[in-house]
């Protein structure tokens, strides 16, 4: 298989669009099920009662913040070193989905903090560096888009998200590396402190974040082709036939 | 033997162009010092608005003396940030050190060096000043300008960085302020938090040395990230 | 795999935490509704301009 073939966006705009709606069709059944598991049939957690029922939300999209940076980091990268035109539209894909996804992990430990901590927000490493990532998406989309040559906004946005990786191992080992307010993770390899119903379901509520965000970002890649390669004859032929 | 004594000069080094950039914007802020001054002038403003805003509580104010010296420290080092490329980029000068003979990290690393020492250094000598006022006992003072000591050199290398990446961008000033303003905020955390924790009577030595790490790691990356946006806005 | 709500007003009230736990699940609703209707505008917003060039081209 020629990987090359499909690293053209002509080839690849094709591909995305067949490709999308199987992802959404996958996120949409693993919602279904994850929250059919997390809303009716897990139990009370003991100690927080009903609302500790906000993790089916706040892991899996905390988990797609960080890991959504990475690979729209990875984008940059090959952008940066081959000068490739579809990572850097992937990358620029990537990032609304991903300041999305910290957006909701965010809003939802807030208010899960609230009736567990007694308050929406503090100061704690966490939390504050999650924020710092949220304004790295905003920084990322803000330079990308400040240029009147499209080309230039890549490279330079594609610096400042390589630059941004360092936040990420601060946020993932914050809560080892600091005493915060925030709990360490209840998922780790030698074993988890939670019922299986609890973890199935948050383990197939992140599956269906993953596939939501693949979706997402395929369909916009599709769109930021086809503003970028509007001058060219593949997209011109493609409306008119 | 023409060729033999050219070559030296031709080939470059980052010592010969961390020299030359860095005496170059030197001599320049020598000429202008309207900039720096503005930047101390700033930084001393901003420290004495406080106690007017808040009240001259002097508990209060030891209180809260540290994360306001730190603040003020960060937003005067983000004021002379446009001016660090800017004026380059626009007269043409930077394009023509790309085209010179030493690398990039050279001439890259010591622009940031002129800006902190016009800028970092100038504020944490006054630190001391400021925290005075604020009526920080004597060890504190000592810890508050080792931590800008410290850690002002990362927030020139960082908003170096953001600032050649910004060359030539549509929203100038707001968006410098939305590239570097978040990734200050570590450098603010553990700035404060060391002069705090010895206020308080911890250990300092934690928060100075993650501010360390920090300063080392800067300094081994940024440079070439800034060569590299420089390049990147010249090409 | 029982259900493990006795009626749908218990489901609804959530053990009295109710607000903190519709407000992150209506979230995660509103966030993806207001993806969706965003990527539908920027590729209506993206098919539109190449027509718009394309027309200007016809007319010369």
């Amino acid at each position: 298989m020629n990987w090359f073939y499909f690293s053209s966006p002509s080839t690849f705009y094709g591909l995305a669009g067949r490709l999308a709606p199987w992802f959404f069709v996958a996120a949409a059944l693993l919602a279904a099920w994850g929250l059919y598991l997390g809303l009716l049939v897990a139990p009370t957690d003991a100690q927080q009662g009903e609302v500790y029922r906000v993790i089916f939300i706040h892991v899996p999209t905390a988990w797609m913040s960080m890991f959504l940076y990475f690979v729209m980091a990875c984008y940059c990268g090959l952008s940066l070193v081959f000068n490739t035109r579809l990572s850097a539209m992937m990358a620029r894909a990537i990032a609304p989905t991903g300041a999305l996804m910290t957006f909701l992990a965010l809003w939802t430990g807030a208010f899960w903090g609230r009736p567990t901590w007694g308050t929406y927000w503090v100061w704690d490493a966490r939390l504050t560096s999650e924020l710092v990532l949220l304004f790295l998406y905003f920084g990322y989309m803000a330079l990308a888009n400040a240029f009147e040559d499209p080309r230039r906004g890549d490279r330079a946005a594609a610096l400042l998200a390589l630059i941004g990786v360092v936040n990420l191992p601060i946020i993932y080992f914050s809560v080892q590396w600091w005493n915060t307010l925030h709990q360490g993770s209840s998922v780790s390899f030698k074993g988890t402190s939670m019922h299986v119903t609890m973890l199935t379901g948050m383990l197939v509520m992140s599956a269906s974040a993953w596939m939501y965000a693949i979706g997402a970002t395929l369909v916009r890649v599709r769109s930021v082709i086809l503003e970028r390669e509007r001058r060219t004859a593949w997209v011109r032929s493609l409306g008119a036939a | 033997m023409t060729d033999t004594a050219a070559r030296p000069q031709a080939e470059g080094s980052f010592a010969a162009g961390f020299s030359w950039a860095m005496a170059r914007d030197l001599t320049l802020a020598w000429r202008h010092p309207d900039e720096a001054v503005l930047t101390v002038a700033f930084f001393a403003l901003v420290a004495s608005l406080f106690p007017l805003g808040i009240g001259a509580e002097p508990q209060l104010l030891a209180r809260i003396g540290p994360g306001v010296i730190w603040v003020g420290a960060l937003l005067a080092a983000f004021l002379a940030l446009p001016g660090l490329f800017a004026t380059d980029y626009a007269d043409g000068s930077l394009e023509q050190m790309t085209l010179s003979p030493h690398p990039a990290l050279g001439w890259a690393a010591g622009k940031v060096a002129a800006h902190w020492i016009v800028s970092g250094l100038p504020l944490t000598l006054l630190s001391p000043l400021i925290g005075l006022q604020y009526g920080l006992a004597p060890d504190t003072l000592g810890i508050q300008a080792l931590s800008l000591l410290i850690g002002t050199p990362v927030l020139s290398l960082l908003g170096g960085a953001c600032a050649a990446l910004a060359l030539g961008a549509r929203g100038g000033g707001m968006l410098l302020a939305l590239l570097a303003l978040p990734l200050f905020v570590p450098v603010l955390i553990f700035g404060a938090g060391a002069a705090e924790a010895q206020a308080t009577g911890m250990s300092p030595a934690p928060h100075l040395s993650l501010l360390g790490a920090g300063l080392i790691a800067s300094l081994v990356g940024l440079p070439f990230a800034i060569g590299t946006a420089v390049r990147i806005a010249v090409d | 795999m029982t259900i493990w709500w006795k009626s749908w007003s218990d489901f609804w009230a959530m053990g009295g935490q109710a607000f903190f736990v519709w407000m992150s699940f209506g979230a995660l609703l509103v966030a993806i509704v207001v993806e969706m209707l965003s990527l539908r505008l920027r590729r209506k917003r993206a098919l539109d301009a190449i027509e718009e060039e394309r027309d200007l081209e016809t007319e010369n």
